[in-house]
Formats: structure tokens, sequence, C-alpha cells
């Protein structure tokens, strides 16, 4: 398979549409080709956020209403397929290529913050090496609808050690269940944040982020000797 | 005799790279690179791509998959050669260790909170 499915497009259906607002030219801008701006060269520093859950929960949609601009990439993740779509039944490796969205956020002046929106399904195990390497930590995108399909990344989450807080994408037409219930339901560890957003909000998801990086913060301090 | 069927991706970021699987040095997605004042001749294509589009500013790895449509995992190890070579350099030497330090979380927060 050479096909390039995206992992999330977003509860709005969209997938095509990547610009998430305006990023305008600056002086910067020399490179036309690339359809982005290169960075001021102050920027010397880079952190890294993921933005995981199930598909089609809003991440590249929370990615694009932070950040000025949400761009693609491919990763080629090799897998054994036997069993799956191999129709001699011999194991064999596989090379799928997957589309992953992400964002950049120029905190100061010379640090930059990327939103790596992570396919959070146990199917894309192979791509979590690469994302979570010196990741600060994950926000988790809920859908109070199929909280089922929450357990797969928050294994994988627990696997790599990557600290995360959870985030509810409220959806239009889903119901309000107190955070508890919620809490209660993915069994979350008593410290974990969990918290409600729409990933359509821009001002909503940086509280969301907020509420992570304060989480990190703390945890952080707790361990030291 | 037929042998399995051959995915042509399943090839070509091995010999993208001339043949190395895995990056020689920590390169990860968001690691920012520049372009060193290096000649470009002796790179093979796919490096002598990333090394031009480097020429024009500090960019992330997972950026230069971006915009030259390489699969990140070829940039990385392709950018790692290119480090190694001189060819790219770090924007500024960095004296943080790898984990995270508070300092950098604060940071992290601080300008969260300034764009609140």
């Amino acid at each position: 398979m050479a096909s390039a499915p995206s992992p999330d497009p977003g509860p709005s259906g969209g997938g095509t549409a990547l610009s998430g607002g305006t990023d305008l030219p600056g002086p910067h801008d020399t490179a036309p080709d690339l359809g982005f701006e290169y960075h001021p060269p102050t920027v010397t520093r880079s952190a890294k956020l993921l933005i995981t859950g199930p598909f089609g929960v809003g991440k590249t949609t929370l990615v694009g209403a932070v950040a000025p601009l949400v761009l693609r990439m491919d990763e080629s993740m090799t897998e054994a397929s036997v069993g799956v779509d191999d129709l001699r039944g011999t194991p064999q490796k596989t090379t799928t290529t997957v589309a992953m969205d992400f964002g950049r956020l120029h905190l100061n002046e010379s640090l930059v913050l990327y939103l790596f929106g992570t396919p959070g399904q146990a199917r894309f195990r192979p791509l979590w090496e690469g994302l979570a390497d010196g990741a600060l930590g994950a926000l988790v995108l809920v859908d109070t609808r199929d909280l089922d399909h929450s357990h797969d990344v928050l294994d994988l989450l627990e696997e790599y050690g990557t600290p995360y807080a959870v985030a509810i994408n409220r959806f239009d037409d889903a119901v309000e269940y107190p955070l508890d219930e919620v809490r209660q339901a993915l069994d979350l560890d008593g410290s974990t944040p969990l918290t409600v957003c729409d990933a359509r909000d821009r001002d909503s998801c940086v509280r969301a982020l907020i509420t992570l990086v304060e989480y990190l913060s703390a945890r952080q301090l707790e361990s030291r000797p | 005799m037929s042998g399995p069927r051959r995915d042509p991706d399943v090839v070509r970021p091995y010999v993208r790279t001339g043949g190395r699987s895995r990056p020689s040095r920590d390169v990860r997605l968001e690691t920012l690179v520049i372009a060193a004042d290096s000649p470009l001749q002796g790179l093979e294509p796919d490096a002598r791509r990333v090394f031009a589009v480097c020429r024009g500013g500090v960019l992330a790895v997972a950026e230069i998959a971006a915009g030259l449509e390489l699969p990140a995992s070829v940039v990385r190890i392709l950018v790692s050669g290119l480090m190694d070579s001189g060819h790219l350099a770090a924007p500024v030497r960095r004296s943080r260790a790898d984990a995270p330090t508070t300092d950098l979380l604060k940071e992290v927060l601080h300008g969260l909170r300034s764009i609140a």
C-alpha cells in the first residue's frame, strides 16, 4: 500500500483545507516553493506537544485553531501485514505512508512550539517512536459519544511514558456527561487533568494546552529530589 | 518465479538514504537546522534538495519533510548525515539536556499564557 490516508480528517470532515488561518508573508519568506515561511533567524529552540486521540476526534481542527498554519507531512510506517490484507497469507512487511498534520507557534522570539496531530489508533504504533521521542507531553482529545475508542491512545501513551492531559472535544450533538463519569469511563488517574474544549475555538484550545503544560510543570517539580 | 508483490516505497526510503535505516544522531521531527556555508558538490539528489532548502533559513525536520514532500523518516536520516558532514547545523549550540527542563516548561507555559 502506498496510499496516504489522513488518519484524522477532524469533525468538520475537512482534510484538504490545510490553512487554519492567515500566515502573513514576512521578510524571511525567501523560498516561495516551500509554501510557508522560514523561521525568523532569532528562533533557535523548539518544543513539541502531541495532539492525539481516536480517528475523527478533531486533532487537526485543534491544531488549525491554535496555529496560524497547518502543514502536512508524510511518514512511512513499516508494519507486519499478515492477516490483514495479505492475500497469500505469508508473513511480510508492508510500508504504509501516513499523512500527518502539524502546526507551529512562536512562543517568544527564540522558541517555537510544534503541535503534532498524532493518530491514536493502535495500528499507528510504529509512528509513535519518532513522535513521542522528545515530546513534552500530549493532549488527548476524546469524544464522549465514543469513549471506547480512546483506550488505544491511552495505552500508547502509557507504553511510551508520555505524560498527558485529557480534553473532551465538545461536539454540538453530544450529551454532556459529568466529568467524574468520563474520568471513570476512561479509567483516568486522579492526578490526570480532564478538561473540556471546543476544537474549533482557539481560546478554549489554548486553555486546554495551558492546563496540560501546568500539569507537566507541576509534575516535574514533584519528581525532583 | 513470482515473488511477493513489492511496494516501491519499501525500497525507496532505503535507497534514498544511501542505505542507512536510522539517523546517525538525535534528529527529531522538531529539530531545527540551518545550512552551513558548504558546497553542494558530491551530495546525492535528495540530500542536495534538503541542503538547498535549508539555505533559505531555519527549518524543522518536519517542515523540510512537508516542503519537499519526502517521508519524515527519510528526512531525519538525510539531515543527520548532512549534520555529520557539516552541511547543516543547529541554529545555535544547545546546552540544555535532552530531557525537558523545568525552565523550558515554564517558558512554554508563559508563552501560551501570553497568547491566551
